[in-house]
């Protein structure tokens, strides 16, 4: 049965180049980036020049790179890392209702265990944050803003144009953190126009290797370490590096951006194609979250009403088709996902959303077999579920 | 010096030839837990002696812990029969209990009536001498902190300070063979494990419903067999897809007939099924009262179907039991997993409680019992579920 991909906001398939490249250094390129040797610099290497790979989509400064595990420890890095580092300067921390458990749970941590007080932001009801009330909030004692680029489960891409501004002007010296794990290397990320101080960002949604990441820190940004140990990535990430995770990491980043350079058109048009193919085929349906028309170009989630998401996932599956009902890391939680709550949805579209995700992977012909299969599994599982 | 276990097991009724099977079956199993131990089992009087590798000693204590038939077990010192020896020993394990733990009693058995002192005296002799060398110890036979344990069989003396309990029951293997029909609650994983201590060989049958139950829920079943399987070995587990005669039920029968009817359903499988494998009795996890399925008409109707033997151990048990139970055997924690199984989905709101047989006997005449057992049966997959 021919398999169809559409849950890349969880994890993607890895590039066939980026697999080669990581065996080759696994096996060749095994040495300790420490180590003085000529095994160490080989290593060093590889590291460093995926280092200027990711650089390149920030200000192509090496130094602003910091690699981590993953977009996980990107966010604790930078949230965690900000607040306690500068919370001589105040104890107020800005965050929005919609943000990935990674960056939610730890302000919720600083929350109670430290001490600070966090706003957290409501969106509307098609997911947006309001900068006029970012601005609103801010204050002296606000020493860290974060706010996601583009949201993992509904594709709402949030005004950070807007965002960043205002809340410069209201304050100078917060920091502002974006989680920029769904669009890096997707979509262009504006820091400048953001004035951002911290990104964070992720290999494995981007065709790469899990187990690699990276926060971009502007130059100057005071941050606390999460570890203590050797003195690796200017001892702000202290371990032995991945080397080839990084290296696979740097080369997926690479050819990300060059597939959306020639192919952004084409994933958008993915996105509409399947959604319009759902619409023609008379199905039932509510988008969650922006428009078909707006939000990121690989996301889209829709509800069908009266059916339960898991079941449809699961009869989509059963036919090689793969979604995701609300975001794979929390999909064995009964209850629904916090971003859709936060949209105020009723019960009913609640408990049937699916989120169909994008990569350039998938095809125009793909599009269509699954927007009539999903059709089809509807109108099966409507006679069951509402005879 | 090997480690040396103590393995002691009840049954004491048991007289003449049942008693060599069951001294060979237990044998068998020990031997089978303690596989990759490299470790020997020796029979003695009314007991067996494990010797193994001194590094394996706590991970054989707790394998032959789970073997069903043993009573207790301890790790002992061996001696030969000489009290100088003797009383070596039992200064240098005492030596070893932590210094907090200071009041202390020593406790002979002699079964070697040939041994020059009798118990008392063995007791008096050791319990001197210990308070000789180490003058923090007290002597106190109502509530010790720590016993010394001496037996002297007709060759060697074992001297032991803890006593692990076992299971009890019989040795698995002996009296029979059973299907146990696992649902993933945690009722049923109790029952199986009740039916493996009166010595039965259990089989495991899974019903499941995929699409509309999670692969997850298939998960359970496995990761439920691998902690009863700390009894026996290995067990091997059957799944089934009830989705087709699901589906047939949504269509042609009212809603709250459905569970009685997939219940018949189930039980005509398993029935297939024990023919087909030459098992001899079923193990359900049913019990009184608790659920609409549980009625005792319930129960009567649905029997109908069969002439095997049920066996439901859990009849006298509260709902309290069984889950300590459950915790107990370590199924709970997995049992508990918020994945749907058959029987919950499509859960009516009214089930008939009381069902009369011509009723449902009238329901199953608008089926084609044949074809949707042939389906069922065809989607049977196996595994052999290890420890």
């Amino acid at each position: 049965m021919e398999e169809i991909y559409l849950d890349n906001s969880s994890t993607t398939r890895p590039y066939p180049e980026v697999i080669d490249f990581m065996g080759t250094a696994l096996d060749k390129i095994f040495g300790n980036p420490s180590s003085l040797h000529q095994k160490g610099i080989e290593a060093e290497k590889l590291v460093e020049e995926a280092r200027r790979r990711i650089a390149s989509f920030f200000t192509d400064r090496e130094d602003e790179i910091y690699f981590t595990s993953g977009g996980t420890e990107a966010n604790n890095l930078a949230v965690k890392g900000a607040a306690l580092r500068n919370r001589n300067r105040g104890n107020h921390l800005i965050t929005s209702q919609v943000e990935h458990p990674s960056v939610l749970n730890c302000f919720r941590y600083l929350e109670k265990e430290e001490g600070f007080a966090v706003d957290y932001l409501p969106v509307d009801n098609r997911g947006f944050i309001d900068p006029e009330q970012v601005k609103k909030l801010v204050k002296k004692e606000t020493i860290l803003v974060s706010i996601m680029h583009v949201n993992n489960e509904i594709g709402a891409v949030q005004p950070l144009e807007e965002v960043g501004p205002l809340v410069k002007g209201a304050n100078p010296s917060t920091l502002f953190h974006v989680d920029a794990v769904q669009s890096f290397a997707r979509m262009a990320l504006d820091i400048n126009t953001w004035q951002a101080d911290l990104v964070s960002c992720s290999g494995h949604k981007i065709h790469g290797p899990r187990g690699a990441g990276c926060l971009w820190a502007k130059k100057g940004t005071l941050l606390q370490p999460l570890f203590h140990g050797g003195g690796q990535e200017r001892e702000l990430r202290p371990g032995t590096e991945n080397v080839p995770a990084i290296a696979g990491f740097g080369l997926a980043a690479h050819l990300t951006s060059e597939s959306r350079q020639r192919k952004a058109a084409a994933l958008g048009s993915l996105k509409l194609s399947f959604y319009q193919a759902l619409e023609n085929n008379g199905v039932e349906l509510y988008v969650n979250g922006p428009t078909p028309e707006n939000g990121a170009v690989h996301i889209i989630n829709i509800s069908f009403p009266g059916l339960p998401s898991e079941v449809l996932l699961h009869s989509l599956e059963e036919r090689g088709i793969f979604a995701s009902s609300g975001s794979a890391c929390h999909s064995q939680k009964p209850e629904p996902s916090h971003i859709l709550q936060a949209l105020n949805l009723s019960e009913e579209r609640l408990q049937s959303a699916l989120r169909f995700s994008f990569s350039f992977y998938n095809s125009e012909q793909e599009m269509e077999f699954a927007a009539a299969q999903t059709a089809e599994v509807v109108r099966e599982l409507k006679s069951m579920f509402n005879p | 010096m090997p480690a040396k276990i103590l393995v002691r097991y009840g049954e004491i009724a048991l007289k003449g030839k049942n008693r060599g099977r069951f001294e060979q079956q237990l044998r068998k199993n020990l031997k089978e837990a303690l596989k990759n131990f490299q470790a020997t089992v020796e029979k003695m009087e009314g007991r067996f002696l494990v010797s193994g590798p001194e590094e394996n000693r706590d991970k054989m204590v707790e394998r032959l812990s789970k073997v069903f038939g043993v009573v207790s077990l301890s790790a002992v010192e061996k001696t030969g029969l000489d009290l100088e020896e003797i009383k070596k020993m039992a200064l240098e394990m005492a030596g070893r209990v932590p210094a907090d733990k200071k009041e202390f009693k020593v406790e002979t058995r002699r079964s070697n009536k040939q041994f020059p002192y009798p118990s008392p005296e063995v007791n008096k002799i050791l319990g001197a001498h210990l308070l000789e060398h180490y003058p923090h110890l007290k002597v106190d036979l109502e509530q010790p902190d720590f016993t010394l344990s001496v037996e002297i069989s007709h060759n060697k003396a074992f001297l032991y300070l803890d006593r692990v309990e076992g299971p009890g029951g019989l040795p698995v293997g002996i009296t029979g063979r059973a299907l146990l029909m696992l649902s993933g609650g945690i009722d049923s994983p109790v029952a199986g494990w009740l039916g493996m201590k009166r010595g039965l060989t259990v089989e495991a049958l899974h019903f499941h419903s995929f699409p509309f139950t999670s692969k997850r829920s298939q998960e359970k079943a496995i990761d439920i067999c691998r902690k009863l399987a700390a009894g026996s070995g290995s067990i091997r587990l059957y799944m089934i897809n009830m989705a087709s005669i699901q589906k047939e039920l949504r269509a042609k029968c009212p809603d709250k007939m459905a569970i009685i009817l997939l219940r018949r359903m189930m039980l005509r499988l398993a029935e297939k099924l024990s023919t087909e494998r030459g098992l001899q009795a079923l193990i359900t996890g049913e019990s009184l009262g608790q659920v609409a399925s549980q009625t005792l008409e319930s129960i009567i109707v649905t029997e109908k179907v069969t002439d095997m033997l049920i066996l439901r151990p859990l009849v006298g048990m509260d709902k309290k039991e069984i889950v300590n139970k459950a915790v107990k055997i370590e199924t709970y924690d997995i049992s508990i997993r918020p994945y749907e199984d058959c029987c919950t989905l499509f859960l009516p709101q009214n089930p008939v409680t009381r069902p009369k047989l011509d009723q449902v006997v009238n329901q199953e005449a608008k089926l084609d019992l044949e074809t949707l057992m042939k389906e069922a049966m065809d989607s049977l997959e196996t595994t052999l579920v290890k420890r």
